[in-house]
């Protein structure tokens, strides 16, 4: 036997630390336009390239580049970047009601608002979502009421689900949108067996799945692939790689050896790596994806560079464990600057455009938010009346609930 | 009519749901093709085609998922889970998912499935084939928890299972797939043919969820129990000439509690038998409701007769299984007390 060294345990850091800048040289980024474009009936295997490689279209001039340039209507586009500014706003306007107590706790969607609102304005209005906490934006480009989103993030009387849920834990069936649970990654099997009860039915309506970066680490994801490798399954499988999981940086996920897109190829999925931050990469990939999900080709697995530009959530300091200045660094910038100097670009925006959209925005989240808080929030103590903590355990209340719920009455 | 083992009962619950509703699906590890390793789903992927009954990855926890998924799309999956020793990686999704989709939604999104798994020893399986979970389902509030004891209730339980729009654990005691067994392992096997609650009719019927029986009027003292523990405990009252009153709950919770306060209150009396282990197991809580509603008509403290604390053993499983004499002995101390 030689004698080997003594073993040791590698433990990631990230790349960056307060106080450290961070060096981004780890993202592997392509430039825009460089990337191929498979046809939509690629095997799984050949799509390893772009697994590793990083689909963009918007150039730092804002220029639309190569195949995957998607003959968007500005329209679409315009009413993308109407969204984006709507959410942000919608987020900014909550994280200042969550200071004030209006709501216990808040997680807002800044900087990686294209992914999911770039994502819903590609999928039919009727495909299923099955989102995490950190897409408000599909909500919202489809026309949920901000206020009943307010009415469920103030937990007041007129919060769909009954004060039950952390505030953000949304669910609408009408709007094809799925009830957020707080463990994650439950939901992305979930999404995996809607798709295949969409194909066991016949039916025409795909589905969207979503997992962070640092949830790719729990089993659910890898029964995800697999089930949805097996039955060839008519679903999106989305994993925005925001860089950090609360504190834990993408590589505590298995980050820093592989991409999260080259596991879908090991499980036979069709997998893209995808510039998260360009809401036209975001509109041709998500395209893409659907159409193979309609065609019978199977699962697409796309993950999604961005930065959580904000903390986790209310309750996390980010100051604690990453730079300052993260964001502001990060090479591929704000999806908000970057959708409109495109369109400024093609003569679809104007700085007084953007101004006055922004001024339009802030005030319909204001005028929702008056209208919201007139139900109540949770500091004026108007919530849902407690004897209704025991409806909907099961469908008929049974005898032991109907007497706990006497005994909570004083009855 | 027909006699019919309880595999063939469950069999022909399942027939009759997928027959009857083009949204009943049943899946599993081998499952399909081969249909299962107790073969109750023989036969049933040939008749409904394979995008009906079908086969599974092993993998418990994406079994489960999947299930959600379609019974939230609207479906009403009936899985198989191949042992209850095997579903604890999908615990997190029944209890997290399942249990909870109708509750967190208000009621937008429910989860209308049902999870079949054989429990329960008496095979030499060792501790991995044996196990009798139903205290981990009882305990979470939106599950239902169903083990039946013989062909009629197994087939008329899980069609109702099926039918219902509540998640549903439903155990099957493995060792009274072919035959009632009265823990005399020793003694030559019965089989279920001619019994009368084998006597099982070949379309549609459903035995209601939350309504015990009682397996045998007596009026000594009345014996709390399930599955196969049922058959057992029948046969202690027959050994020891104490006229025990077993009562089957059948649906284990919710359950029917008017039943048991019932006899106990009329009996004075009560016996818990059950195959789990003891600490925490579902014999605690019948023991609870039964002090909390009958114990002015107590005369005598409760019993559990339960599995020892220890996992199942293999070649130990007679000395570890709670059979007559143990049973016997438990009512012997509850008359003389």
């Amino acid at each position: 036997m030689p004698a080997y060294p003594p073993l040791s345990l590698h433990i990631p850091e990230p790349p960056g630390r307060p106080g450290v800048p961070t060096d981004f040289s780890y993202l592997k980024v392509s430039p825009a336009g460089a990337v191929r474009r498979p046809p939509i009936d690629a095997r799984p295997d050949d799509t390893m390239d772009i697994a590793e490689s990083l689909v963009r279209v918007l150039d730092d001039d804002g220029e639309a580049r190569g195949p995957w340039a998607p003959a968007a209507d500005p329209a679409l586009l315009r009413r993308g970047l109407r969204t984006m500014l709507l959410t942000r706003a919608f987020d900014a306007r909550m994280l200042i009601a969550q200071r004030q107590k209006k709501l216990s706790f808040y997680m807002q969607s800044l900087g990686e608002e294209a992914i999911a609102i770039g994502q819903a304005l590609a999928l039919a209005p009727d495909d299923m979502c099955f989102p995490t906490y950190r897409q408000q934006g599909i909500l919202i480009a489809r026309g949920y009421p901000l206020v009943d989103m307010m009415c469920q993030l103030f937990s007041n009387p007129r919060d769909p689900v009954k004060g039950r849920q952390l505030p953000v834990m949304y669910t609408s069936r009408a709007h094809g949108f799925f009830t957020i649970a707080g463990n994650l990654g439950t939901q992305y099997i979930q999404a995996v067996g809607w798709a295949m009860a969409s194909a066991i039915k016949g039916d025409t309506r795909i589905v969207s799945a979503w997992i962070g970066d640092g949830s790719t680490a729990a089993a659910d994801f890898h029964n995800a692939l697999t089930f949805a490798c097996v039955y060839h399954a008519p679903v999106i499988l989305n994993v925005v790689n925001n860089q950090w999981a609360i504190s834990s940086f993408q590589t505590l996920a298995g980050g820093e050896a592989a991409t999260f897109a080259a596991r879908g190829v090991g499980n036979g999925i069709a997998s893209l790596r995808v510039d998260g931050n360009d809401f036209l990469a975001v509109l041709a990939a998500s395209a893409w994806a659907q159409e193979r999900a309609h065609r019978g080709c199977g699962a697409t697995l796309i993950e999604w560079i961005t930065y959580r530009a904000g903390a986790h959530s209310t309750s996390d300091d980010p100051s604690k464990y990453r730079p300052a200045d993260d964001w502001a660094r990060f090479p591929l910038g704000d999806p908000v600057a970057r959708l409109a100097q495109h369109l400024t670009r093609i003569g679809a925006w104007s700085d007084a455009e953007h101004a006055s959209t922004q001024a339009e925005v802030e005030a319909e989240v204001m005028a929702a938010q008056k209208e919201a808080e007139s139900y109540g929030t949770l500091a004026s103590g108007h919530v849902h009346d407690a004897s209704m903590m025991f409806d909907d355990v099961y469908r008929d209340m049974p005898a032991h609930l109907r007497r706990q719920r006497a005994q909570a009455q004083g009855a | 009519m027909a006699t019919m083992t309880m595999i063939q009962a469950i069999r022909s619950a399942l027939d009759v749901a997928l027959g009857r509703d083009e949204n009943v699906v049943v899946f599993g590890e081998d499952v399909g093709y081969f249909g299962g390793v107790f073969r109750c789903t023989e036969g049933l992927q040939a008749k409904y085609g394979k995008t009906r009954v079908f086969d599974t990855p092993i993998a418990e926890g994406g079994i489960v998922g999947v299930a959600i998924g379609m019974a939230a799309y609207g479906l009403r999956p009936v899985a198989e889970i191949q042992f209850a020793d095997y579903v604890y990686p999908g615990y997190d999704q029944i209890v997290s998912g399942a249990a909870r989709i109708r509750y967190r939604s208000a009621g937008d999104f429910i989860s209308p499935l049902t999870l079949r798994m054989p429990c329960g020893g008496g095979i030499y399986g060792g501790q991995t084939h044996s196990q009798s979970p139903e205290a981990l389902f009882t305990h979470v509030c939106g599950l239902r928890t169903v083990m039946p004891s013989n062909p009629y209730d197994a087939k008329g339980l899980l069609i109702a299972a099926i039918e219902c729009d509540d998640p549903v654990i439903f155990l099957e005691p493995k060792r009274l797939y072919n035959g009632p067994f009265d823990g005399h392992h020793d003694r030559p096997l019965v089989a279920w043919t001619g019994h009368p609650r084998a006597d099982v009719p070949e379309g549609h019927y459903t035995v209601p969820l939350e309504s015990a029986a009682v397996f045998r009027p007596g009026r000594d003292l009345t014996v709390l129990t399930y599955g196969t523990m049922v058959w057992v405990a029948a046969c202690a009252a027959e050994e020891t000439g104490i006229d025990a009153e077993i009562i089957d709950l059948r649906s284990l919770w919710p359950m029917d509690l008017d039943t048991v306060v019932t006899s106990v209150k009329r009996t004075g009396r009560c016996v818990v038998v059950h195959e789990a282990t003891r600490t925490s197991g579902f014999g605690a809580e019948l023991a609870a409701l039964v002090q909390e509603h009958c114990f002015w008509h107590l005369e005598a403290p409760i019993e559990r007769v339960t599995g020892w604390d220890t996992p199942y053993p293999h070649a130990q499983e007679w000395q570890y299984f709670p059979g007559p004499d143990r049973v016997g002995a438990a009512y012997r101390r509850t008359m003389e007390a």
